[in-house]
């Protein structure tokens, strides 16, 4: 397949979002905002220790009070197990039962052990305080290196670390050991002119999505039963739900809220099975809405991380060997992103001699969740840094650097994927050739680039188009919109049938009205679902030429779709005035019925994503406070499908890597206990802290999709780690090894 | 939920009353911007709540010869509004101007900034350094005492239960007097106060100072004048003797607290560079 961009009329275009005056006026609804006849109210019961055993439970005085209609605890759920596939992670049953709801062990603060159903918020929080938890408060850990010492606390007794030969005859908080390499590193290291080996810390951090999780659950008596909740899958809460209620797929239907943000962290569940065995307990539907306090010590963060990194060059800038270990802090249970981190570390880079080593640790934090690129931000950082450093010490331009060692068309990644085209190269040739590039900094500035790279997903995906009696189209997508896809899909649809994009209206359909497709996230939705949209399309333009045919009484052969209306292939066929799709469907019912097009594909060939950004900060020696003062994010969209939503994502995940640089970071006190589970104290970024994040879409096509995409989402979050603290560098004169750079932090630096 | 009772007394009498009647289970809501936040998350379970916000002299920003006086439920909006007290100090209203979003200053108020006690309050140590006093009204009429006096410990005040603040009260200033106010928090706004530094200076014609006063913020259980500060600055022209004289003072007068907000080494460092700065910053305004 070539590469060449295909002249389109719709794509490319910024047209107006269809879901976007619902929003701006309020209409829309989320989460929490449905109420049901009859509707209950469900508080969650958190521990208050880090680590404890649950000795006993009594509900009884919360259940005598009155307006409390029923309590559930980890008894009233089953023993589960297995395994699942959920985007880009995996579940393990058993664990995500026990972080809905703790049952021998409360693993960390905020992990619910109860949960309360009472006819109003306020007595259901009452209900709360009357259950009787006795726990034995066990000695607890919250670092990642501390987790792995031989003697620290151990959260499971039966966890012994996987991929250790021979096989660990104790359990520890170690889930996993991964190694791969390529090449002979002890080799390539004697091949250098240059090393520099760093270690560098981050923070967990947390997606931050404004809307805190929610959802509505009713149970019928016939076992029918409905949940309507904001996530970023209803196929995933739906089969998560079912699976740890063991209950059957078919009865439950999962309806999608519109959704306030999710960044990965609503592709997991915690308030609906919760709900949902509450409504079966009471026979009534019951709502669960988590406070923003809930949200951060309740849901999942991604990884803190450790991550040490050691990279050889030779004068002339190109690398000769590199290696980098990393531990990823997992949270209560097993599967931080360390295999992705592991995976993504190298991936910019063609390198022959190369071993990654990677560390999956639990320890008494809430259980990490996907966080946009998961795992790949802090791999970056590190790996970034040290090229930065290195650019320095052998006087090389930073781009010229990554230039000489850039992956292109042919190479293969460390992990084994070998690339097909990219515009990883391109991204840092229209970084070089920027203003911002070349413009001259001010006092106690300093400038960096750095890089990154996601490999994005395809994946189980459906779409059905409509073709209404008056000529309109009705797109149904199976996955909830968080970036924009709506627009995306119906720039697909409009492109295919040749119609305006107003004559298309499109709705996300609940898992009982469309076939399964995989979560939104993975940067998967306007690559594989615009795939299905575009098949499910095309099977519509097909039956739109069959009614042509039969209309003029030619053969289907001779009859072409182009500009929204049939139209005779050649002269030969006949002289026919073009059919519109507005006459044809108005004649549907008469030839054969609604026309219909249903897709349902499992799409392969994600085009990997690369990014390159250029940062420059400011900082205020006297007090330590740094400042983004200008900002260009520049990427490899493949075809960017609506530009306005591909620069929003683009300064969305600047924005949130910017906080992850500067001061996002989760503080405990000495017993384990979160100190700053709210937006005041968890600083991410307001408005004003950043400046206008210029944005440059490249496009190099993908050629495994019919116009090109490739997914963008997640690698904007990858480079800015790297690019504010090697810019903070710069100003500071030394090399900024932990984040966040809070104002403390670089005021020390500074003052050495 | 326990039902609470409201009552929104027109005069300073009835207040007083209303509170006396609460019996110490009352609190007073001006703009509710801590109040309310603290009643949701449960810190405070008040019985009754006595909104002062129809008393009219709690909402009156008035200007006299002497002095200017603000009603204690006056909000940030209305004082930045206000001309007279922007132009002659401006370090009060850049203090209040830096409570929360736009939304919030509408509602908040110099009072409850005061009365909420927290160490952090940004509009305090700016009315401390211009030598603002106020009005608290009680059972036995209203007694006026220093800004600096009023708060007593983290969420301790000197006030009796059945008493308020009504308003304070700011001289007006000789002429070549310039104020200042800055803080430092880690974002650009929608934050609260690591550090805080109030300063208010006099000049006199050949430039020299004659009167300052030094006020700090979030570095003790209460803000902290700084006397050593304020007498490094007198008779000097606030040059840079004057000025590392005043940062050590400042750094010197802190007594803080390592928390999720800063360590005690950075907020020592902090207030001398924050004092410096607002010492700058008020010459400027002196000399204009």
């Amino acid at each position: 397949m070539g590469a060449e961009q295909i002249e389109t009329k719709w794509i490319g275009k910024r047209i107006v979002r269809p879901d976007g005056v619902d929003k701006v006026t309020g209409r829309a609804n989320f989460g929490a905002d449905l109420r049901l006849p009859g509707m209950l109210e469900a508080k969650i019961l958190r521990s208050p220790h880090a680590h404890a055993r649950i000795k006993s439970i009594d509900t009884s005085k919360a259940e005598a009070l009155p307006g409390v209609l029923s309590v559930v605890t980890a008894k009233d759920f089953p023993e589960v197990s297995g395994m699942a596939d959920a985007g880009e992670a995996q579940v393990n049953f058993a664990d995500l039962s026990r972080n809905v709801m703790a049952r021998e062990k409360a693993l960390y603060d905020g992990h619910a052990v109860a949960a309360v159903a009472a006819t109003s918020a306020s007595i259901a929080t009452e209900a709360l305080s009357l259950i009787e938890v006795e726990y034995e408060v066990l000695p607890h850990v919250i670092d990642v290196e501390e987790a792995m010492k031989p003697d620290a606390p151990l959260l499971h007794d039966d966890l012994f670390t996987k991929n250790v030969d021979p096989k660990p005859d104790k359990p520890s908080n170690v889930a996993q050991r991964l190694e791969f390499g390529a090449g002979d590193i002890d080799k390539g290291f004697g091949e250098a002119d240059v090393i520099v080996e760093r270690t560098f810390r981050t923070a967990a951090t947390h997606q931050g999505y404004i809307e805190p999780h929610a959802a509505v659950a009713e149970w019928t008596e016939d076992g029918q039963s409905r949940i309507w909740c904001s996530s970023q899958g209803q196929f995933a809460v739906r089969d998560m739900t079912t699976t740890l209620l063991g209950i059957d797929h078919a009865n439950l239907k999962v309806t999608p809220a519109e959704i306030g943000g999710g960044f990965g962290g609503k592709t997991t569940i915690y308030l609906e099975p919760v709900a949902l065995l509450l409504s079966r307990k009471t026979g009534r539907p019951v709502r669960a809405v988590m406070s923003r306090e809930e949200v951060f010590r309740g849901s999942g963060p991604t990884s803190g991380s450790v991550v040490r990194t050691k990279i050889g060059m030779r004068n002339s800038g190109e690398i000769t060997a590199a290696e980098l270990g990393l531990k990823y802090e997992a949270g209560a249970f097993p599967g931080s992103p360390a295999m992705a981190g592991c995976m993504t570390a190298f991936a910019c880079y063609d390198i022959e001699n190369a071993k990654v080593v990677g560390y999956d640790v639990v320890s008494n934090r809430a259980k990490c969740a996907a966080y946009r690129a998961p795992g790949a931000p802090m791999t970056a950082f590190a790996v970034e840094s040290v090229l930065d450093e290195l650019a320095e010490k052998i006087g090389v331009d930073p781009i010229d650097l990554r230039l000489k060692n850039a992956a292109k068309e042919g190479t293969r990644a460390l992990y084994g994927a070998k690339f097909k085209q990219i515009g990883f190269e391109e991204t840092l040739k229209a970084a070089k050739d920027h203003p911002h590039y070349s413009a001259p900094l001010g006092p106690n500035q300093g400038r960096a680039i750095a890089c990154g790279f996601w490999f994005n997903i395809g994946g189980e995906s459906t779409a059905n188009v409509n073709v209404n009696m008056d000529g309109t189209v009705t797109v149904v997508s199976p996955n909830p919109d968080i970036g924009g896809s709506r627009a995306s899909m119906v720039l697909m649809a409009a492109e295919v049938l040749g119609i305006n994009p107003d004559r298309i209206r499109i709705t996300i359909g609940d898992t009982a009205s469309i076939g399964y497709s995989g979560l939104t996230g993975g940067s998967r939705v306007t690559f594989a679902v615009g795939m299905a949209v575009v098949d499910a399309s095309k099977q519509v333009v097909t039956q739109l030429c069959e009614r042509a045919a039969q209309i003029w009484e030619v053969d289907v052969e001779g009859v072409e779709w182009r500009d929204g209306a049939a139209h005779p292939a050649s002269s030969n066929v006949g002289d026919f005035d073009p059919l519109s799709l507005e006459k044809i469907a108005a004649q549907s019912a008469k030839l054969g019925g609604t026309i219909t097009g249903a897709a349902a594909i499992n799409a392969r060939g994600a085009g990997p994503g690369f990014a390159t950004h250029i940062c420059d900060v400011e900082v205020d020696k006297g007090t330590g406070r740094v400042d983004v003062v200008r900002y260009t994010a520049i990427q490899d969209a493949g075809r960017a499908i609506h530009p306005g939503y591909v620069e929003g994502q683009m300064q969305g995940g600047v924005a949130q890597g910017v906080g992850w640089a500067l001061n996002e970071e989760y503080i405990f006190d000495d017993k384990g206990r979160l100190e700053n589970p709210g937006f005041l104290d968890y600083r991410m970024p307001v408005t004003s802290d950043l400046p206008m994040i210029d944005t440059q879409i490249i496009e190099v096509p993908n050629p495994f999709h019919p116009y090109g995409v490739r997914g963008v989402g997640e690698v904007p979050i990858v480079p800015p780690l790297a690019a504010v603290a090697s810019a903070v560098s710069q100003v500071v004169g030394k090399r900024m090894d932990q984040l966040p750079l809070s104002p403390p932090r670089v005021l020390d630096a500074i003052d050495g | 939920m326990p039902s609470i009772d409201y009552v929104a007394p027109t005069s300073v009498n009835d207040a007083v009353a209303a509170l006396a009647a609460a019996s110490g289970n009352g609190r007073v809501l001006a703009g509710g911007t801590d109040l309310l936040v603290q009643m949701r998350t449960g810190q405070i379970t008040p019985q009754t709540i006595i909104d002062i916000k129809r008393i009219a002299e709690t909402r009156e920003i008035a200007e006299s010869d002497k002095a200017f006086v603000i009603g204690a439920a006056a909000t940030g909006v209305e004082m930045s509004a206000h001309n007279g007290l922007k132009t002659t100090f401006p370090g009060i209203v850049e203090a209040m101007d830096l409570i929360g979003s736009q939304q919030i200053q509408g509602r908040a108020s110099p009072g409850g900034n005061l009365c909420n006690a927290s160490p952090a309050a940004d509009c305090v140590p700016a009315l401390i350094a211009a030598g603002a006093t106020c009005t608290i009204a009680g059972p036995n009429g209203t007694r006026d005492i220093p800004v600096e006096d009023v708060v007593t410990g983290p969420g301790q005040t000197c006030l009796s239960q059945d008493e308020f603040v009504v308003s304070f009260t700011v001289p007006k200033p000789p002429p070549r007097t310039g104020d200042a106010y800055l803080r430092l928090i880690p974002r650009t706004e929608m934050d609260i106060a690591v550090v805080g530094a109030g300063v208010c200076l006099t000049l006199d014609d050949a430039g020299v100072c004659q009167a300052a006063r030094v006020a700090l913020g979030a570095v003790a259980p209460t803000q902290v004048l700084v006397a050593d500060g304020a007498a490094a600055l007198i008779g000097s022209t606030i040059d840079e003797t004057a000025l590392n004289t005043l940062a050590a003072a400042a750094s010197a007068a802190c007594n803080p607290i390592d928390d999720k907000r800063g360590t005690v080494d950075y907020r020592k460092k902090v207030a001398g560079v924050l004092a410096t700065r607002a010492a700058q910053k008020a010459l400027e305004r002196a000399k204009a």
